[in-house]
């Protein structure tokens, strides 16, 4: 991983399109300003991997689950 | 066509039927293409089925059935990558995750499949700025949604 020191108001620029700039230093916690094309998606870090893990625990359910599922939609 | 499919073994599936998903799903940034399928006897869920890998399927629900309340706002981005022009060409699915016993299975309310019917274009959208749970539960109707 690429580390560089920032102070405040200062940016990164990645590529040609996407800024990101420090905006304020409160505390612990830092405000972050992100410029970059509509077409980039962007996330907490830990709401991403929280999706990810979502979706693999999603993704492996079993055929039996599948039959017990059909089996209480129909009790109802 | 004909494909196999996870849950179904061998299915013909309208290939006019397959919706595009660009990026992929988090977790799954090559799977592109996926079809919807419908369960036999069973109407409250269907299948996300890839297209290009048999072996991965997603079971999907309608929110709103169990949800009722549930509201998410699409921002200009995704409007602009699924093409949406009109309201009623959004199709709002989300993803269940199965357990056993089959009540502590959740759907994913943060991060909802929105697609686009008339240009078969999908994208799970994950909403940056609300609470709802990516693993609400799927039978205590309301209590975990936020």
């Amino acid at each position: 991983m690429l580390v560089l020191t920032r102070k405040n108001n200062e940016s990164i620029q990645i590529g040609d399109d996407i800024e990101i700039k420090v905006l304020a230093i409160e505390g612990e916690q830092i405000k972050i300003g992100i410029s970059a094309p509509k077409s980039v998606d962007i996330y907490r870090k830990e709401l991403y991997v929280d999706i990810q893990e979502q979706n693999s625990a999603a993704a492996n359910v079993t055929l039996d689950l599948l039959k017990l599922m059909n089996q209480k939609t129909e009790d109802k | 066509m004909n494909l196999e499919t996870k849950y179904l073994g061998e299915v013909q599936i309208d290939e006019d039927k397959i919706i595009r998903f660009s990026k992929g799903l988090p977790g799954f940034p090559d799977e592109s293409s996926f079809i919807i399928l419908d369960l036999p006897d069973n109407n409250a869920f269907q299948i996300l089925q890839s297209v290009n890998t048999s072996s991965l399927a997603f079971v999907i629900t309608n929110p709103y059935l169990f949800y009722t309340d549930y509201s998410l706002k699409l921002d200009d981005e995704l409007l602009q990558q699924l093409e949406i022009e009109k309201q009623e060409e959004v199709a709002v699915y989300t993803i269940v995750t199965l357990k056993q016993p089959f009540s502590e299975s959740t759907i994913n309310l943060r991060a909802p499949i929105v697609l686009n019917t008339r240009t078969l274009k999908g994208k799970q959208y994950i909403l940056n700025d609300n609470d709802y749970s990516s693993k609400a539960s799927l039978t205590t109707q309301g209590t975990e949604a936020k």
